[in-house]
Formats: structure tokens, C-alpha cells, sequence
């Protein structure tokens, strides 16, 4: 055992990287369950995200190509579940698991013809004198572009539900679809761009585990990643900068159990690569008993508009 | 008629298999309260949904301050300048005050300046409300303030309220007509529909009478008394409940020293209770919303437990929950027929079956006998007049009163030695109610023991043979109703709400 191996500059800069398919999942969770409507597709339509992102990088060179299909895909897949519960009232909760299961046999498919390839990555930002400061530099100043859009994603999700109209009526029509339907919004529409706009989060986040993360395309890669995100939602409270805390610690404790691993810890590997799983959801249950739990009033209830 | 504010003509809405609303025309003056009547299912719900622009007519037009008015839209009503405070609130209990306000309005101000707005307002009409407080917290009145503040900042000049009164207490009714008058004065025009015929009598200049999505009358409210009102609505002469004479048996069930605390936060706990009621009796309790009415039915029910406390024909009884409680005789219907009294979303058999299984013997060990569960549900349906396509509707496609008939009837025809119901006609028109009063009377003439716990003192001095009141938890002493006067049932109710059931009879005489 030489825990003296691990570097926690390295370690912190590298849950950052780890943490980031599961927070641009979670992210656009968020919204859509914000605006009442629960799918349980995100595994889907990440994967579908990382073999589009995957097969659109290997044949055009460019990872940002990449990155632009994934997001298409991962709405053009959600835009099918959202079509099947909004229009024809289908139940959410069966839906959303078809749609994984619809997910991840047609990326094995797409991605037959991949396997073994090898992809251009994303470049590292080394911003300017910002990565040049000790300590701080390489922690947060030398990652790749998606990182900071991951970031950046969050706080554009928090200050919009928070202080704008759009946000404010996508909250209301997930609080309480009958009210928002009798004070004339659009119900189906708001949620169908709520989903449109997660179908895409989900796809950036399975781009950035094929394109960034390993990178190479394996059948079932995503590896429950999504279920994950799900999870972080829930215990985050529906809350953007707890859905940022929840990811980052997951990525930190997967990369923690890593190094330890790599050290030679007398622990079981079984325990270590369980412990971000049950480590993330203790830590987020004991900050959502405190205080109100936040779950949109209408979640996951199917809207008819009748008269 | 230049003073026409809202002119409707020949508006016709129909839906696949019913018309809801058949060449409907009348006119709304600036500044006048104009009450909208009509049984449940007449068509007053569509029609102001029409005029708020959520339907659109089939045929006809209306014509606001001399224009052509066809809204396309709930919006293009609102810049009309009509508003409309919902029946069942459209709010969203997780935001707050000023975002639910915002909600409502299509250009709202910047947030601080909208609080501003609303403390003003709020202030200006009797209303005082937070505009920081979630809605979730506040109370059914607070509510409501919340819906009419919405629409107040519109400067509306015509405000719908679509049953505005039924979650209210006494001192909240005050307060909104006091509101409401002081709007008319602004002339601002007020379309009313309610059921409760005493307060239309109380506010209302001019009426429109609906049966069967038709204008059927018009009248002025003040120069009718409220049978006259009801007898337009159903288009018959009102059977008025008639109770034979009996003299009372013996004591049934007794109640001693009865004290609980009650389950939820927000709950009234229950003081040192003392009742009998013999068999053949009617006892009325009154008493304002949420001094304890909930609580003692709990109690009676089973759903809360009083070891000791509670006597049934001389067996303790106390310590029993419902099932065990049920089969010796006691039944109850609670206030909340959604959610409490029935499941919404089970069928109307599944529900006989979920109270009437122990006594109806609709289950044998263990296994559900559905054809005879249906039967009884049947039973029912055709004992109790109750509306529907069958016993297999689920429970909350049943308008109120018909699924209030359900509910009454369904422990009614379980033959209980003990009736006891809370509110049984909440919000159900004069017909359904004044059959659910006769069934009780009926129940009592057959020799059994009812409690009635209601609000509505004129249902209480109709059924009643002895009346007591609840206030903040304990109960009056029981008196005759015979010869009980308006002043003897205020000092029963003590306190504040003396004061107000004094000045709603005043105000309604």
C-alpha cells in the first residue's frame, strides 16, 4: 500500500472530467422533470449520444462535430418519448425504461462497425495565465471545453428557473399542469421542448464518456450512468447546485476509489467500486430530509386537456 | 342598451351526447352583481368558460362594451378585461405569492416592484397578504385572496367567480362580500355563481337562471326567498324533508369524557366530550370549519382511538378500529367524499365493497364476491337517485352530489344502529341535498341514532331534533331545536363565531 502515489491536485482535476457525463445528464433531467415529466430514458439516450458522438467524430475528424450530432441524436430519441406520453398519453414510467432498452440495443447496432477505433479527443484549454497558478491552475483551468460548458450549463439552468418568466411557467406547469392549462399556457409545448432540451443534455453526456473520457466505442459503455443522474436529480431536491454537488462527488469518489485501488488498499475491490454508488446517495438522502423535498406537483402525471 | 357592459346572444356549446349551453343570452351592467344559478350539470361552468375564452361557442356571440367579443384564449379574455377566480384553485402550492400572481398576468412588472403592487392592492381591499410566503402554507381564505389579488391587478371589469364561497368560514365570507361591494362601487361588474342561495340573496342585484344549458328565468334575488331561488333551478316544487314525530328511544351511543389529540399539525384537539343520542334521534352539531368536527368524527369512525371513551349499546367501544366498529353498527361518512369517504379512482362497486364488505358480507374468506358487491352498488344507485352510466365509473367521474349520494346511501342501506356524518351536503345543489336530509330523517324514523355535523345551520334546524356546537375543540351542552333562536345558537358556537353566524342571519333575513 503507498498512498503516498496519489496527487490530490490530479485527484480533483480528474473528478471533474469523471463527474461530467453524469452532470450534463442530470442537468437536463432536471429541467424536464421541472416541467413535470419523469423519463426514465436518459441511459438511452446517452448511449445513443455516445455512439452518434462516436461514429460522427471518427468519420468527420472533429470531436465538436461529434458532440453537435450527439446532442441531435439524444432529442431526436427523447422527441420519440415525447410524442408517445404527451400526444398519445402513454404511461411515463413504462415509456421512459422502453426507451432505455430502445437505447442501448440500437447504439449496439450503430456502433458494430466502431468497435476498436480510435477517435480524435477534445483538445485541453490551457487558459492563459489563469492555468498558471499554482494549485488552483491545474485543478480548474486545464480541462476541455465541455467541462466549463458542463458548468456553464448549470448555472444558465439555475438563474433561468430561478428569475426568468420562461423559467417561472415551466415550473408552474410542472407544479400544477391543470392551472397553468386554465391560465392558457401551453402545456405539451413547454414540456416537449423540457424534453427536447434533456434528450440533448443526455446525449452531450454519453458523447463525452465515447469522445473524451475512455475514448472508444464499447457496447453498453455508458454503464448505468444514467440511472445515476436519475438518482442525483431526486436526492439533489430538483436543485442545480446540488445536482453539480451530487456529480462531483460521484466522480470524486469513483476516482478516489480508483487511486486507492491502484495504491493497494487492504479493501476489497468489490467495496471500493461500490462506495461512489452508496457514498452519493447517503451523502444526497441526509441533505434532503432537511427542509422541503421539492418534488414537482405534478410529476410524472399524464395532462389531457379536456374541458 | 349604450350601458351594457357584457351582452351575451344565442350562445349555443355542445359535446358529443349533451348540449351543455342552448341559445343563452343575457346582459351584464357596470357595477352590478349578477348571480349565475343553476343545479349541478345546467351548464354555468361552460358558459364561463366560454366568456373566458377556455371553449369556444358553437354558435352565437357576445358583444363586451359595444365590441364583437370572441377570445380566442384565456389571455385574450384577460386583455378584455375579464378575470376569473377558479372554483377549484389555479394555484401552485411550491411558488410563491408573487409568482403565482405573475403567473396570471401577461406583462407582469419586475418582482420587486409587483410585491409593491401587491401589498398596496391587497391592502387597499381588505386583504392583506405576504407576497413572499408560499402558497402551499397558506389557508383555504388566504388562498382564494391570493386568486382575487391575480385578478384585482388586472383592473378587470368583469370578474367571474365561479363558487367562491365553498372552502370559505363565515368570517372569510364577510370579509370577501365586503371586498366584493367595494368593487361594484368602483364598477367593476361581478358574475357570481354559487350554490348557497342565502348569500346570492345577500349580494346579488340581478339573477340568470339555468336548467339544462337553457336561460330558464331571470329574477331579482333580494325580492325572492331562497325556496322561491330553488325552486326555479330544478323547475319543480321543492320537497321540503319532513320528519315524523318519534319518540326517542334509548341511549345508543354515549361519548364520555371523550379527549384527543389531534393527529395532524395543524388540527383542533378535542376537549373532555360528553354526548348520548337515543335511537330515532337526529343530533345536529354545528360550529365553524376546523373547531373540531374532523377530529370527532375520527374518533366516532374508529380512525383515531379512545379506549374507554366511547359506548355502543352499552359495549365499550373505544379501543375498536372502523372494521370492528362497523360490524357492531356504528357507520360514518366523513367530509371529504375524494380521498376519504370514496377511493377517486376505484369503481363505484369497489367502493361498496371498501365499507360495506363487513356488514354486506361481501367477502368470504378472504376472496371478494363481486357479483354481489355489485348488487349492493346497484342497490345504491337506484335507492339514492345517484347519476351515472353504472357501477363500474370510477368514483371520481361522479359530480359532487351524485357521488355524495353514493356515499351516504352506500352506509344508509348498511341498516347502522349509529349514523354519523360530517357535512353531508357540501357543495351540492338544493335537490340532491334535500334528498340526502330526507334519507337521514328516514334512517332516524326507522330507529336509528344520526349525527349530523354540518355548517349550514339552516340544514341543521331542518333535521335536527337536538342541536349542540362545537367550538375550539369542546362541545355545548345539547338543546332542543324546537324554538331555538339565532342568539342561543351564537353563545353555543361562543366567542367570534357567535358574532358572525349573528350577522350572516342578519344579513341574509
Amino acid at each position: 500500500m503507498n498512498l503516498d502515489q496519489i496527487n490530490p491536485i490530479l485527484l480533483i482535476a480528474s473528478l471533474m472530467v469523471a463527474a461530467t457525463p453524469i452532470l450534463l445528464a442530470a442537468i437536463g433531467e432536471t429541467v424536464v422533470e421541472k416541467a413535470g415529466v419523469l423519463n426514465l430514458g436518459v441511459e438511452g439516450m446517452m448511449i445513443t449520444g455516445a455512439v452518434v458522438g462516436f461514429a460522427i467524430g471518427v468519420n468527420s475528424g472533429s470531436p465538436a462535430l461529434g458532440f453537435v450530432g450527439a446532442a441531435i441524436a439524444g432529442a431526436a430519441l427523447s422527441m420519440l418519448f415525447g410524442v408517445l406520453v404527451l400526444y398519445l398519453l402513454s404511461n411515463q414510467v413504462a415509456t421512459g425504461l422502453g426507451l432505455t432498452l430502445f437505447g442501448l440495443g440500437l447504439s449496439a447496432l450503430i456502433g458494430k462497425p466502431y468497435e476498436g477505433m480510435k477517435v480524435p479527443t477534445l483538445a485541453k484549454w490551457d487558459i492563459p495565465l489563469l492555468s498558471d497558478i499554482p494549485v488552483l491552475g491545474p485543478i480548474l483551468f486545464q480541462h476541455d471545453p465541455m467541462v466549463y460548458v458542463s458548468i456553464g450549463l448549470i448555472m444558465a439552468v439555475w438563474y433561468v428557473l430561478k428569475s426568468t418568466r420562461a423559467g417561472l411557467i415551466l415550473r408552474a406547469v410542472g407544479e400544477n399542469h391543470d392551472a397553468a392549462h386554465a391560465l392558457g399556457y401551453k402545456v405539451i409545448r413547454v414540456r416537449l421542448m423540457a424534453i427536447a432540451f434533456g434528450g440533448a443534455c443526455a446525449g452531450l453526456g454519453g458523447a463525452y464518456i465515447s469522445l473524451v473520457r475512455v475514448p472508444q466505442w464499447v457496447e453498453g459503455m455508458t454503464a448505468g450512468a444514467g440511472w445515476i443522474a436519475l438518482a442525483i436529480v431526486v436526492f439533489a431536491s430538483w436543485r442545480p447546485w446540488r445536482v453539480l454537488l451530487g456529480a462531483y462527488l460521484f466522480g470524486g469518489i469513483t476516482v478516489l476509489q480508483l487511486n486507492l485501488q491502484a495504491a493497494g488498499v487492504p479493501i476489497p475491490v468489490e467495496y471500493l467500486s461500490m462506495s461512489p454508488y452508496v457514498i452519493t446517495i447517503l451523502v444526497l438522502v441526509l441533505i434532503s430530509t432537511r427542509g422541503k423535498h421539492g418534488a414537482p406537483g405534478s410529476l410524472g402525471r399524464i395532462f389531457h386537456a379536456s374541458h | 342598451m349604450a350601458d351594457a357592459l357584457l351582452t351575451l346572444d344565442g350562445l349555443r356549446k355542445a359535446y358529443p351526447g349533451v348540449v351543455a349551453n342552448d341559445d343563452v343570452s343575457f346582459t351584464i351592467k357596470p357595477g352590478e352583481v349578477h348571480a349565475l344559478l343553476g343545479e349541478n350539470g345546467a351548464g354555468k361552468s361552460t358558459l364561463v368558460k366560454m366568456i373566458y375564452g377556455l371553449v369556444k361557442p358553437d354558435q352565437g356571440a357576445m358583444v363586451l362594451n359595444g365590441v364583437p367579443f370572441t377570445p380566442a384564449n384565456p389571455a385574450a379574455a384577460r386583455a378584455a378585461g375579464v378575470a376569473m377566480v377558479f372554483q377549484h384553485f389555479s394555484l401552485f402550492d411550491a411558488l410563491n405569492v408573487a409568482e403565482n400572481i405573475a403567473l396570471g398576468m401577461d406583462n407582469p412588472p419586475h418582482p420587486r416592484e409587483l410585491s409593491q403592487r401587491i401589498r398596496d392592492v391587497s391592502n387597499a381591499y381588505g386583504l392583506p397578504l405576504d407576497p413572499d410566503r408560499t402558497v402551499g402554507d397558506l389557508s383555504a381564505g388566504e388562498r382564494q385572496r391570493v386568486e382575487i389579488i391575480r385578478c384585482l391587478l388586472q383592473d378587470p371589469k368583469l370578474l367571474i367567480m365561479d363558487e367562491p364561497t365553498s372552502v370559505l368560514t363565515p368570517q372569510e365570507v364577510e370579509i370577501l362580500f365586503t371586498t366584493l361591494r367595494k368593487l361594484t362601487a368602483e364598477g367593476t361588474a361581478i358574475l357570481y355563481i354559487s350554490h348557497k342561495l342565502e348569500e346570492i340573496r345577500a349580494l346579488c342585484e340581478h339573477a340568470t337562471i339555468l336548467r339544462l344549458g337553457q336561460v330558464v328565468d331571470t329574477c331579482d334575488p333580494r325580492e325572492k326567498s331562497a325556496r322561491e331561488l330553488a325552486e326555479m333551478m330544478v323547475g319543480s316544487t321543492l320537497h321540503v324533508p319532513s320528519r315524523a314525530e318519534v319518540a326517542p328511544g334509548e341511549v345508543i351511543l354515549s361519548v364520555d369524557g371523550l379527549s384527543l389529540k389531534s393527529a395532524t399539525e395543524f388540527g383542533t384537539n378535542l376537549h373532555d366530550i360528553h354526548l348520548e343520542v337515543r335511537a330515532g334521534e337526529v343530533l345536529g352539531i354545528g360550529g365553524v370549519a376546523g373547531n373540531g368536527q374532523d377530529e370527532l368524527l375520527g374518533a366516532l369512525s374508529g380512525e383515531a382511538l379512545a379506549p374507554g371513551a366511547i359506548t355502543l349499546k352499552g359495549e365499550a367501544i373505544g379501543h375498536l378500529g372502523p372494521n370492528p366498529r362497523r360490524s357492531r353498527g356504528l357507520l360514518t361518512a366523513p367530509e371529504e367524499r375524494l380521498g376519504h369517504a370514496a377511493a377517486p379512482d376505484m369503481s363505484l362497486t369497489e367502493n361498496a365493497l371498501l365499507t360495506g364488505s363487513v356488514r354486506k358480507h361481501l367477502t368470504e374468506k378472504g376472496f371478494l364476491k363481486w357479483g354481489a358487491a355489485e348488487a349492493f352498488a346497484l342497490r345504491i344507485i337506484e335507492a339514492f337517485d345517484v347519476r351515472t352510466p353504472g357501477p363500474d365509473n370510477a368514483a371520481r367521474s361522479l359530480s359532487g352530489g351524485n357521488l355524495q349520494k353514493f356515499v351516504i346511501g352506500r352506509e344508509i342501506l348498511q341498516n347502522p344502529d349509529v349514523l354519523a356524518v360530517n357535512q353531508p351536503t357540501w357543495g351540492v345543489d338544493a335537490s340532491a341535498a334535500a334528498d340526502i336530509r330526507q334519507a337521514l330523517l328516514d334512517l332516524a324514523h326507522h330507529g336509528a341514532a344520526v349525527i349530523v355535523i354540518s355548517q349550514d345551520l339552516d340544514e341543521l334546524m331542518e333535521v335536527a331534533d337536538r342541536f349542540t356546537a362545537l367550538n375550539e375543540g369542546r362541545l355545548a351542552d345539547p338543546v332542543p331545536t324546537r324554538g331555538l333562536t339565532v342568539e342561543d345558537i351564537g353563545l353555543m358556537m361562543g366567542g367570534i363565531s357567535g358574532d358572525m353566524t349573528d350577522d350572516t342571519a342578519e344579513g341574509a333575513a
